[in-house]
């Protein structure tokens, strides 16, 4: 089967994948979502006001950097850095919060409630709050918390309110719940911002337009600087927002490979990865069917990575859709792969990524030596590394 | 006719309305929950509703959520649950229906778990994650089975949805009083009788009020406009106490505290 760009369907369908699983409550606001954002994408206002955001806000194009020290290290194809990371509030998370905020003021609510994992979903929630006058609460595992410190304070500075999530695993599937629960009893007066490609319809649909920036600038990008496309687009995939904006303006360029990285965490045991595309199977997890990691009983499994952005175990319906028809080829690397790639981006090009994106570079560092030097590698860097400074000190033993 | 058809079959005949706890497989032990079934069908319960535990529930408040995760930190797993409810068909004749994730359908197979329900002896099954738009398939299996797939419908649910939703539904209809998660309320939405009673009007399927209702004065309010009334979070806090105190002291709270609710049926 090959992939086609024409999803999902009025449904929500990504081929099998998607739909809306959630309890009756939540589908008048889901249906209205759908019906908004449908009226707002045709509308040349709508777009025009969120470019001109994203160009003197965000500082959109980010730029595609060529890597020349990093490509000559390794010795192979040229490695292309997507710069999500110098976005305003230093990740691909920005481009979609700002359109769902848009969505918000549209639909006249004045409340917003988000999740978030490493906080940069959080951070970039609260910031487009505070633009538009809207109150925004964030729910985050208590062990993200933990972990993003940074990330924790900036949101307060930003105004929102942090609610810490001390049930289950403390992570970003548990704040996930708490913020549905929230929307449960709030649905009528607030917006719910999820932060990536996942959930009921229509968000894997709306998130992965607001994230096709990356990708459709990408594509212009490569043909500026290169005269061509490239031979390659690597990113991370934990839910899979930045993965999904890169890759869905390259679906139907099938000379183009698509390479989404997972989480592999310590090992390929179960507990040990979050590598749901990697390990897991079709199933439901939060409102949508997609590839998830679930026991036998249709019990949540707890998973583990390095990077709290990817330490989830379900992952974007149209991920488990481009799986399924071969488009995009999904495997893992490794906590410790990712802290090598971490430092060699770093000390080769005096760039900190964001774990999560270090495991984009890893595959990069891995690939680029056995292909030719006349190739072109492009990595999407969703994010920069300063909030993970203190988290990498911890990992090394040292103290800051 | 399933067994829910049955019973409200004859409920209507007497002129009587259904009382329908809700309970958490497994809290903290299936051994204690047999007991706590048995308890209340014996205090007048007309059917029960039993929680099948899932690690990730999105509707339920504090008191069933941690009662799912004590379960499931014991170990309750599905086949032992239905192994339970079987062995309750001896002496127990209030319906009982799951309370279950789609999650946990889907991956148990949607055939496998309607036949592995109706062996155990289980009437029915509410899915609250499974809207009326996917319940197809499982629709489906369910109608051909003569099993209950009994639906939800919500505050926010439009009227022309309401009715469609009734069309798909068998067993009864569950009333969600509020716009909201599981758990107790100290009062209840003021429309809330209106909006069954308009609903009445559209179906001929009974309709039982669930989501907040915990006081005799909650069951004085809506006996008259509903065929039943379902009490959880309320029963699941009394059966949370086994941790602490004897499980007969448990049993005798939970059966004194059903006693009053009945009477005010």
């Amino acid at each position: 089967m090959s992939a086609s760009n024409k999803v999902p369907d009025a449904a929500g369908r990504f081929g099998p994948f998607g739909g809306r699983y959630v309890p009756e409550t939540l589908i008048r606001a889901l249906d209205e979502l759908a019906i908004e954002y449908d009226r707002a994408r045709v509308e040349p206002s709508f777009q025009e006001e969120l470019d001109d955001l994203l160009a003197h806000y965000v500082g959109r194009p980010s730029p595609l950097y060529h890597a020349a020290r990093l490509s000559d290290t390794l010795g192979g194809a040229q490695i292309y850095l997507k710069r999500e990371d110098l976005n305003h509030t230093g990740a691909h998370k920005i481009n979609n919060t700002l359109g769902q905020a848009l969505l918000t003021v549209r639909m006249g609510k004045h409340r917003v409630i988000a999740e978030t994992g490493a906080g940069q979903h959080g951070v970039a929630t609260a910031t487009a709050c505070a633009r538009f006058g809207l109150e925004c609460i964030v729910y985050m595992g208590a062990e993200d918390i933990r972990r993003q410190k940074p990330n924790v304070f900036s949101m307060k500075l930003l105004g929102a309110e942090v609610r810490p999530v001390e049930t289950g695993s403390r992570t970003l599937r548990d704040a996930i719940n708490e913020a549905m629960r929230d929307w449960m009893s709030s649905v009528e007066t607030t917006h719910y911002c999820l932060g990536s490609v996942v959930g009921p319809h229509p968000f894997p649909r709306i998130v992965r337009d607001f994230q096709s920036v990356i990708g459709r600038e990408t594509r212009r990008q490569c043909l500026e600087q290169l005269g061509r496309l490239p031979e390659a687009i690597i990113a991370c995939v934990g839910g899979g927002s930045n993965a999904a904006g890169m890759f869905y303006p390259f679906i139907e360029d099938e000379g183009v490979e698509l390479l989404g990285v997972e989480p592999g965490g310590r090992s390929n045991r179960p507990g040990d990865h979050a590598a749901t595309l990697s390990y897991g199977r079709p199933g439901v997890l939060h409102g949508s069917f997609s590839y998830v990691m679930q026991d036998d009983d249709g019990q949540t499994c707890d998973v583990h990575s390095v990077s709290a952005g990817l330490d989830y175990p379900g992952t974007g319906p149209e991920h488990s859709y481009w799986k399924d028809s071969g488009r995009v080829i999904y495997s893992p690397v490794s906590d410790d792969e990712v802290l090598a790639a971490f430092d060699t981006l770093a000390r080769t090009e005096g760039i900190l990524p964001a774990l999560e994106s270090a495991h984009a570079v890893a595959r990069a560092i891995q690939l680029a030596p056995t292909r030719k030097p006349d190739e072109a590698l492009v990595v999407c860097l969703s994010g920069r590394g300063d909030k993970d400074a203190a988290e990498v000190a911890r990992l090394r033993g040292e103290e800051i | 006719m399933s067994a829910i058809d049955k019973l409200f079959q004859q409920l209507r005949a007497d002129g009587r309305k259904a009382f329908m706890p809700f309970v958490t497989a497994g809290d903290p032990d299936l051994d204690f929950t047999a007991e706590v079934i048995r308890t209340l069908a014996a205090r007048g319960a007309s059917m029960c509703e039993l929680g099948i535990p899932y690690s990730d529930p999105i509707a339920d408040g504090p008191v069933i959520q941690a009662s799912y995760t004590r379960a499931l930190d014991r170990g309750a797993r599905l086949d032992q649950i239905l192994r339970m409810v079987g062995s309750l068909s001896t002496d127990v004749t209030a319906p009982i229906v799951t309370m279950v994730s789609y999650s946990i359908v889907y991956r148990h197979g949607l055939e496998a778990y309607v036949a592995d329900a109706k062996r155990a002896g289980v009437a029915g099954a509410i899915v609250p994650d499974l809207p009326h738009d996917e319940a197809g398939p499982l629709a489906d299996i369910a109608q051909r089975e003569d099993f209950s797939l009994i639906q939800l419908v919500t505050p926010t649910t439009p009227r022309d949805r309401a009715v469609q939703i009734a069309e798909q539904t068998t067993g009864f209809i569950y009333y969600v009083s509020v716009t909201g998660i599981t758990g107790e309320r100290t009062s209840l939405p003021a429309e809330l009788v209106d909006n069954v009673s308009w609903l009445r009007e559209h179906t001929e399927l009974p309709i039982c009020i669930g989501f907040g209702i915990s006081r005799p004065e909650h069951v004085r309010a809506l006996r008259d406009v509903a065929d039943g009334l379902i009490v959880g979070s309320a029963l699941v806090r009394r059966i949370a106490q086994a941790a602490e105190k004897s499980r007969d002291e448990v049993l005798a709270e939970i059966g004194a505290y059903v006693g009053e609710l009945v009477e005010a049926l």
